[in-house]
């Protein structure tokens, strides 16, 4: 499913997560985290697979997700992610 | 009325950090809010983390129930029906009456079927808000089987009036005797309003202990701070 | 090679020494001498009044190469530092040796120093995060930093290990021949006790003041006969910065919950009892934790011997309640704090020598019961870390910590469990302050943990309704909610030395890699 702009869910507060989903003109599922040096260093990988597996469970396919990260666990990450996919695809 | 609901810990449905702390106070019940803690923009949102909240933390150790938003709203109903697809211990229903209850009543034994739970597994808590509500309690708590709660909301009920609650609260002791007794002789759980000012222990004990006189089995809490209080009191 | 606790350290580390590793909380003691000092005897009729910080340097001889020491009880508001290293500077010295007590934001024209040149070393028990510790976690020290606790660096002071050429003591009252206090003035900070033993023990002594009082400028913290000269300038700090509105029990709900839990379990392991002695922080969660001590001894008609510690207003509050007979206030908090010392004569003053001193008679934290502590990490044999954060950026710095974790008899660490997406308990802390050996309990808002050491503590605990649990089953509980982080890699390059309170090496800050 391809979607058709840019959409945004969640907020840049403590322990939240602001994502943005926009169509890829390149192609293909591109992530960009943001987050504290510490976090980055610690879990950056796993939050980057996270955001790519709900991508891939929700068939989205080329999109950008900018992921702007104040310290969410990964159970936020999804519900923020998989929020603004729907509201692109609306 | 098996299990203990002194404590009634309330939370918006879209903040993570609450979301994650609520089990650490020892709370009876944590409500995640879709509604009024929910801005009109943020309702997807909300629900969507609710939803992946229930799936992930650990909240084995607290009985799970969640508000959704009335159900004469497009809102409501996809709330009804994703979150009722994860199991929560009970929803919370705004605006209640009887149609409405028995409409919910329907739509969860429907999708307890095609997820395969029990039936009557997921029940429900109707609010009492307005005037007609108070006024046909007996008719909403006999609506259907699913019923083993209400929760009073004096805010609600003021708004309608024109008014706004005392800290005392004697404006209060009808409704609050009506409520308790009804729910009383039905075997249900009486869930008492917010004590709205979370620095007040004193005034917060002395509102529960007011309530529980009249017959309450539990309260909500606004914050983690008044749990403690609460579990105590309504013991 | 590694030490005890299996931290790797270099046998020689250039720009430090040749390290002398740690050998455990308790294996250092012993017969100690202390360092002899040079002075110049003043005469009747020499005057000290000098015009500038400028003819200071003069007068004490200033070369490069010397060590500069500075103390830190105007925080965030101190003028002095970054006024004499502004001459320092200007007038070209070089390899400079900065020993401070505690660096601060403000202090910031230090990282400009470093870059130069100018400032080569920094010795320090507190550094709080900001540019100069980012600096110096990247690099731009020439040597490493040395990390010393509140007991420790008197410690060094008096044995000679850190000999201090000049000190400069920025005195909120002095008069012109050098008697100095810090209760009266414009930038009133309290008790001076983290000067003491520079005072005692530096080469040349320089107060700096911006209120000079009549002589003799009584009550009188550090006396004329260790000061060589007194200097007045516009002003020494910044008051708003030195103490920054009233220090209050926490709102936060859970750092409440893990003040309640910290107290229960204080009470449950019988130490709220006449006679006990208390010490906590200054944040919001560790004032809670007083405050709920507060409501026990409040319920059992208790009455404590004394409090010590950093003194906040609540701890004020709780003498004059007469829960405790006495305070010993190692650095004043606030203005309530500054105005119980300078009234009550049972606030007492402990000089960082008779606060933590492993190597007197007997430091006051030999006689402390109950120790509230904080920890940014932690790892599953309870050793502690509170000099760098996971990433190994500088962001702390021993304080009092390891000092109260050897003295006390039981030592509490109350944190939540995770901070934001990061966890507190790892396998293996980045850092090490304070070994485990010393630290008793963890005490967060998802579960307690005993250090097995404490065989006691556990039997005495083991009917609680308290949620006591191992220390690796939190850890599990922790990993739940963050997922298991992936290790940060550092270079070989030490940036920072972190020394036990004995002297010894507990660990070593290194570069991370980029």
């Amino acid at each position: 499913m391809k979607i058709s702009k840019t959409a945004q869910a969640g907020a840049l507060e403590s322990n939240d997560v602001l994502v943005t989903v926009a169509p890829n003109e390149k192609g293909g599922v591109q992530v960009q985290l943001e987050t504290k040096r510490v976090i980055l260093k610690q879990f950056g990988k796993q939050i980057e697979q996270v955001v790519k597996d709900q991508v891939a469970e929700m068939g989205a396919e080329d999109v950008t997700v900018k992921v702007q990260d104040k310290g969410a666990l990964n159970y936020t990450i999804r519900a923020r992610v998989q929020t603004a996919l729907e509201r692109a695809l609306v | 009325m098996k299990r203990l609901r002194r404590s009634l810990l309330i939370i918006s449905g879209n903040n993570p950090k609450h979301i994650q702390d609520a089990p650490v106070f020892d709370p009876d019940v944590v409500i995640f809010d879709l509604e009024e803690r929910v801005a009109a923009p943020d309702k997807d949102s909300a629900r969507n983390l609710v939803r992946e909240a229930l799936s992930f933390l650990d909240y084995s150790q607290v009985e799970v129930m969640v508000r959704v938003n009335p159900l004469d709203t497009e809102e409501g109903q996809k709330d009804l029906d994703r979150i009722a697809r994860v199991k929560p211990g009970a929803l919370i229903i705004p605006k209640a009456n009887e149609q409405v209850i028995k409409q919910a009543e329907g739509l969860l034994t429907k999708i307890e079927k095609e997820e395969g739970f029990p039936e009557g597994s997921i029940e429900i808590i109707p609010i009492l808000e307005t005037a007609s509500g108070i006024e046909n309690i007996n008719q909403l708590i006999s609506s259907s089987p699913r019923v083993t709660g209400l929760w009073f909301n004096g805010e609600g009920l003021m708004a309608e009036f024109g008014t706004q609650r005392t800290k005392e609260g004697a404006e209060l002791y009808y409704v609050r005797g009506r409520v308790g007794i009804a729910c009383r002789a039905a075997g249900i759980d009486a869930i008492d309003t917010i004590f709205s000012d979370g620095n007040d222990y004193e005034g917060l004990a002395n509102d529960a202990s007011a309530a529980r006189r009249l017959g309450f089995t539990g309260k909500l809490a606004l914050d983690g701070r008044q749990v403690d209080t609460l579990n105590t009191i309504f013991q | 090679m590694k030490n005890i606790l299996g931290r790797e350290i270099p046998d020689y580390i250039e720009g430090y020494g040749e390290v002398k590793p740690f050998m455990g909380a308790f294996a250092n003691y012993g017969e100690r001498a202390k360092a002899s000092v040079t002075l110049r005897s003043v005469k009747p009729g020499e005057k000290k009044l000098l015009a500038s910080i400028e003819e200071a340097l003069d007068k004490v001889g200033l070369k490069d190469g010397m060590t500069l020491s500075f103390h830190h009880h105007l925080r965030n508001g101190d003028y002095v530092l970054n006024q004499v290293m502004a001459v320092v500077a200007q007038r070209g010295y070089k390899d400079i040796h900065v020993a401070a007590t505690g660096i601060f934001p403000i202090h910031e024209p230090l990282v400009d120093y470093m870059k130069k040149g100018i400032v080569t070393k920094i010795s320090v028990n507190y550094i709080s995060p900001g540019p100069v510790a980012k600096a110096i976690s990247q690099g731009l020290l020439r040597h490493p930093a040395v990390f010393m606790s509140h007991g420790g660096r008197p410690r060094a002071i008096e044995s000679g290990d850190l000999h201090v050429d000049v000190a400069f003591i920025a005195a909120p009252t002095a008069d012109a021949y050098g008697n100095v206090n810090g209760v009266g003035g414009p930038a009133a900070c309290g008790t001076l006790s983290y000067a003491v033993a520079d005072a005692f023990f530096a080469d040349k002594v320089v107060a700096v003041t911006d209120h000079l009082a009549p002589y003799p400028a009584c009550p009188i913290e550090i006396t004329q006969d260790f000061v060589d000269y007194v200097v007045q300038v516009d002003s020494i700090g910044d008051a708003n910065g030195i103490v920054s509105g009233t220090l209050t029990v926490t709102k936060d709900p859970v750092g409440l919950r893990i003040a309640k839990m910290a107290a229960q379990l204080i009470n449950e392991a019988g130490y709220i009892q006449n006679e006990m002695s208390f010490q906590t922080g200054a944040g919001g969660t560790s004032l809670a934790v007083a405050a709920e001590v507060r409501k026990y001894m409040q319920e059992k008609n208790v009455v404590g011997s004394f409090a010590a510690g950093g003194i906040t207003g609540y701890i004020v509050d709780m003498l004059n309640e007469g829960l405790f007979r006495n305070l010993f206030d190692v650095q004043c908090f606030d203005l309530k704090a500054v105005a119980s010392y300078r009234e009550n004569p049972r606030h007492q003053a402990m000089s960082g020598s008779l606060y933590g001193n492993p190597h007197d008679k007997g430091a006051i934290v030999n006689n402390l019961d109950v120790m509230i502590l904080g920890a940014t990490e932690i790892d599953t044999d309870f050793n502690v870390n509170v000099v760098t954060g996971s990433d190994g950026v500088i962001m702390g710095a021993s304080g009092g910590h390891n000092d109260t974790a050897a003295g006390s008899k039981i030592a509490i660490i109350v944190t939540s469990l995770t901070k934001g997406r990061l966890p507190v308990i790892k396998d293996r802390v980045t850092t090490v302050t304070t070994p485990g050996e010393t630290i008793d309990v963890l005490v967060t808002e998802r579960g307690i943990a005993i250090n097995p050491r404490r065989k006691d503590l556990l039997e005495k605990l083991k009917d609680s309704d308290l949620p006591i649990i191992t220390i690796e089953e939190l850890k599990k509980i922790s990993e739940s909610l963050t997922g298991v982080p992936e290790t940060i890699e550092f270079t070989d390059r030490v940036v920072a030395v972190v020394e036990y309170r004995d002297g010894t090496v507990i660990d070593v800050v290194r570069q991370a890699k980029e």
